[in-house]
């Protein structure tokens, strides 16, 4: 038996903006129940909806991004359905014209790039929420209802768990970075709709099961072992028996149930919802000429992956390294901004994912969020480039550009922070040390079993002689010189 | 010109609009629906042929808003229309939890 796994996908996107698509009520998660709406909200006989701009907006440049074509013409069509969380009953969206179709999205895994073909990606509003806590009742809070989503769709190009869970986390970084969404998974600012069948050939035959749609997973993981569940299902479901197939069964939708990790039967297609759509009488038409296009696509920053791959070739990070650092746009801004600013591309990018990343962690911010400026960062890095103060010596001093507004070098100066490379100043040390210090001498040049540790104590008295100032790498070279010890 | 639509029919309508019609309203809505869709049945008689699809009656397009935030209403406000509230959210019957519609 051979078998491929097709796994095509909807993706809800809560796009950022600060009011809702068609209402001026402002966007916010986790305010008192029903204090974010209007009669727009509420669905209020006489109430007219009026489009957001940005949200539009936030749509084409999400749609350029994705390689897709923006329509020229698109409209508003109606989705009726019934249900608490939908007071007008309909939920307004676009069924024939989306805004943006035509797409791809490429990810990467196990270095190798693959590409996801996007079928469309339309506007709609999202619902209320219904909550079910309360004995007897259902309790409805109208705060979410209009909230402006970006619904995107892929053709079945993913094949297994692990590519959709990839290129979940890549559509994610994508959309954050362009500052289409905030994508807070907790506040559910993308939700994943996988679409699950396989295609069995057994015996000459080919069989398609039942192509199955996981609804509102929200989050990478639940999302990976959604789809990991319903390939293994599938499979044995079909194996007892051979006519659960698509021609047989038609679709399905599953929910996830996070607790005992499966997928659960919600409704098949003989309950399939008949939407009726038909275009929305109280909202115009959207035209989105060439200029505006061109317009959005100007403004489009460095997609991720690429901006990944010049931070490894241009600044010598490891692909681990920089994937953390162009993670946050800002921090990574930050540190294409300090190598304007004159500084040393691979140390910053050192600095960065050493003490810079570690004073981030401890203030439970980003790099970027440290308010530490570019230029200020390239001199640290330029006094390290050359020569001036030790790698240790700038972690030390990262520090203290927190509490003053003084140069690094004026820092490094006045807290002796500075090298000494002076060839000649070290060797002078180096001849008092070693006038200063002939037991320790002697038990090296007798080869002593405790010569090794002699030579640290000279190399300390050294560094104590010029305050920790010495070119410690330096020290030790004229140490071994000095002593007629082979250095190795 | 009037047409009776099917009593399977207009079920079926009332099944998505939640409505739980008698038998005689079934019969009756069959009636009412079918002389309503003979009405607009008569824009087939126009020739539309090679005319663009029309989305909108007026020459309009691309009023915005801006994405500025306006006052919303407080929440007794927005309840006092409804059957049931608990003063915080609006109250319905229990509906299936894991129902989800879009």
């Amino acid at each position: 038996m051979q078998y491929k796994s097709l796994i095509g996908m909807e993706i809800h996107v809560q796009l950022l903006t600060r009011t809702k698509l068609f209402c001026g009520c402002e966007v916010q998660f986790g305010t008192e129940p029903n204090t974010r709406v209007c009669p727009v909200c509420v669905g209020l006989p006489g109430s007219l909806p009026a489009i957001n701009l940005h949200a539009v907006e936030l749509a084409i440049r999400a749609g350029l991004a994705l390689q897709c074509t923006i329509a020229g013409f698109t409209k508003w069509d109606r989705k009726s359905y019934y249900y608490p969380d939908l007071p007008k009953n309909y939920q307004i969206s676009q069924y024939d014209l989306p805004i943006a179709s035509q797409g791809i999205l490429e990810y990467e895994l196990h270095g190798e790039r693959r590409p996801v073909r996007i079928r469309r990606a339309h506007l709609e509003e999202d619902a209320g929420k219904n909550l079910h806590d309360s004995p007897g009742m259902t309790q409805v809070d109208l705060n979410r209802t209009g909230t402006p989503l970006l619904e995107i769709v892929t053709e079945p190009d993913l094949h297994s768990a692990e590519e959709a869970f990839a290129f979940a986390n890549e559509l994610h970084r994508l959309l954050v970075y362009l500052g289409v969404t905030e994508g807070v998974m907790k506040k559910a600012q993308m939700r994943f709709e996988p679409n699950v069948n396989v295609i069995i050939t057994h015996e000459g035959v080919e069989y398609a099961t039942p192509i199955c749609e996981v609804k509102n997973l929200n989050s990478f993981k639940a999302l990976r072992s959604a789809v990991d569940f319903e390939l293994q299902r599938q499979l044995a479901e079909w194996q007892r028996d051979h006519d659960y197939t698509l021609a047989s069964c038609g679709k399905e939708n599953r929910g996830w149930d996070d607790d005992r990790q499966e997928t659960v039967y919600q409704r098949g297609k003989e309950e399939a919802h008949d939407y009726r759509y038909f275009p929305d009488p109280d909202l115009i038409p959207i035209v989105v000429d060439d200029a505006w296009q061109e317009c959005v696509r100007k403004a489009l920053p460095e997609m991720p992956l690429a901006r990944r791959n010049r931070f490894m070739q241009d600044y010598g990070l490891g692909l681990k390294e920089a994937t953390l650092l162009i993670e946050d746009r800002p921090t990574a801004d930050l540190l294409d901004a300090a190598v304007k600013a004159g500084g040393p591309g691979n140390i910053l990018a050192k600095h960065f994912i050493s003490f810079w990343q570690q004073h981030a962690n401890s203030r439970e911010c980003t790099i970027a969020q440290l308010g530490v400026t570019a230029p200020r960062l390239a001199e640290l890095a330029n006094l390290q480039q050359l020569g001036r103060i030790s790698s240790s010596a700038a972690a030390t001093l990262s520090e203290a550009l927190f509490s003053s507004d003084q140069s690094p070098a004026e820092i490094a100066r006045q807290r002796g922070l500075e090298q000494v490379q002076d060839r000649g100043a070290i060797e002078r040390l180096v001849d008092d040390a070693l006038a200063d210090n002939p037991q320790a001498v002697e038990l090296i040049r007798l080869r002593d079993k405790k010569w090794e540790k002699s030579l640290g104590f000279l190399q300390g008295q050294v560094m104590q002689k010029s305050k920790g100032s010495a070119s410690p790498i330096l020290v030790r070279e004229i140490l071994m010189q000095k002593l007629d010890l082979n250095q190795g | 010109m009037s047409e009776q639509i099917a009593a399977t029919q207009v079920e079926h309508i009332a099944r998505l609009a939640r409505l739980a019609l008698t038998h005689e309203e079934l019969t009756r809505y069959g009636e009412e629906l079918g002389h309503i869709l003979a009405y607009i049945e008569q824009l087939n008689e126009v020739n539309t042929e090679g005319v663009e699809p029309l989305a909108h009656p007026l020459a309009v397009h691309n009023v915005w808003r801006v994405d500025e935030p306006q006052p919303s209403l407080d929440a007794q406000q927005a309840l006092q229309n409804s059957p049931a509230t608990d003063g915080r959210y609006f109250l319905v019957p229990k509906v299936l939890e894991h129902y989800d519609a879009s």
